[in-house]
């Protein structure tokens, strides 16, 4: 029962974060955002049983895609800057 | 007894979280929300703690160690990158 | 013993909601990372370390866990306050002293003196 409760409320949470991913119009917000709901959505597959899917969900949701994104957007902000 | 005392910590942090997501949406600069983002990482490894207890398996730890260590990687990562570029 | 751990426990989570609350109640970015980083951290320590006194033979890596925690948590808030300071974020009207701006002031005198 416990269980339940919780998977309920860590949805709510990752539609909230959802949506000011899509939202938002700063761009570093809307990356740490998304990394937010990576982050939740490995908790949510520790409580469904899973845990090698919540060990990779940890690995590259959370880390390795956040920080590839802010790679990307400092090559974009330096290309603007040179120009 | 035991499992109704972890079962009011687990709401209490769940209620924290709350409070953490609407200073997430209300935060002026983009530092409120990294700092957000950290606290979160912290109440969430206190999650996997507690259920792991409640579900009686090791395994669940060391995905708490992995996961603070690559939360650590990020906000420094973001750090660098609003000071001065990566 | 086992209702010890779990009273343990149940400070610990209480510390997070009081940090949670601080987040909110801060008038300044640097006031919030003190909040953020010292107080949640003081959570988590003592939420591990009531579950490592209720299944001592898990204790082992929860140690690990907790060594963990306090090292890089200060570390990513050193950083963030460094980032927020040169990225000239203003302090709030309360606050009296900033010994950083003091130090970068004398290293641009002892470069110009060179």
């Amino acid at each position: 029962m416990t269980y339940i409760i919780v998977s309920i409320l860590l949805g709510i949470i990752m539609l909230l974060m959802t949506g000011i991913a899509i939202l938002h119009k700063n761009m570093v917000v809307a990356i740490i955002a998304a990394g937010v709901v990576s982050l939740f959505a490995s908790v949510l597959y520790l409580l469904l049983a899973a845990p090698d899917v919540a060990l990779t969900e940890a690995a590259i949701g959370s880390g390795l895609s956040t920080i590839i994104f802010f790679y990307v957007l400092n090559k974009i902000r330096k290309n603007n800057v040179a120009e | 007894m035991i499992n109704t005392i972890l079962t009011i910590a687990l709401a209490l942090i769940f209620l924290s979280i709350a409070i953490i997501i609407y200073r997430f949406m209300l935060g002026p600069s983009s530092v409120d929300r990294v700092i957000s983002f950290d606290m979160m990482t912290i109440a969430s490894i206190s999650i996997i703690g507690i259920i792991s207890y409640m579900s009686d398996r090791v395994i669940y730890l060391d995905i708490a160690t992995v996961y603070g260590l690559l939360s650590f990687l990020a906000v420094i990562i973001i750090a660098k990158y609003l000071e001065k570029g990566l | 013993m086992e209702l010890f751990g779990a009273l343990i426990t149940l400070l610990g989570s209480i510390i997070l909601l009081i940090a949670a609350i601080g987040l909110v109640r801060m008038p300044d970015v640097y006031n919030r990372l003190q909040v953020g980083t010292k107080a949640s951290t003081m959570g988590t320590l003592l939420s591990l370390l009531g579950i490592a006194i209720i299944h001592p033979t898990w204790a082992g890596k929860l140690i690990i866990l907790i060594l963990f925690v306090l090292f890089t948590n200060p570390v990513s808030s050193h950083v963030l306050a460094r980032a927020s300071h040169y990225i000239n974020i203003r302090i709030s009207k309360r606050t009296v002293v900033d010994k950083l701006k003091v130090t970068d002031r004398a290293f641009k005198v002892g470069e110009v003196k060179k």
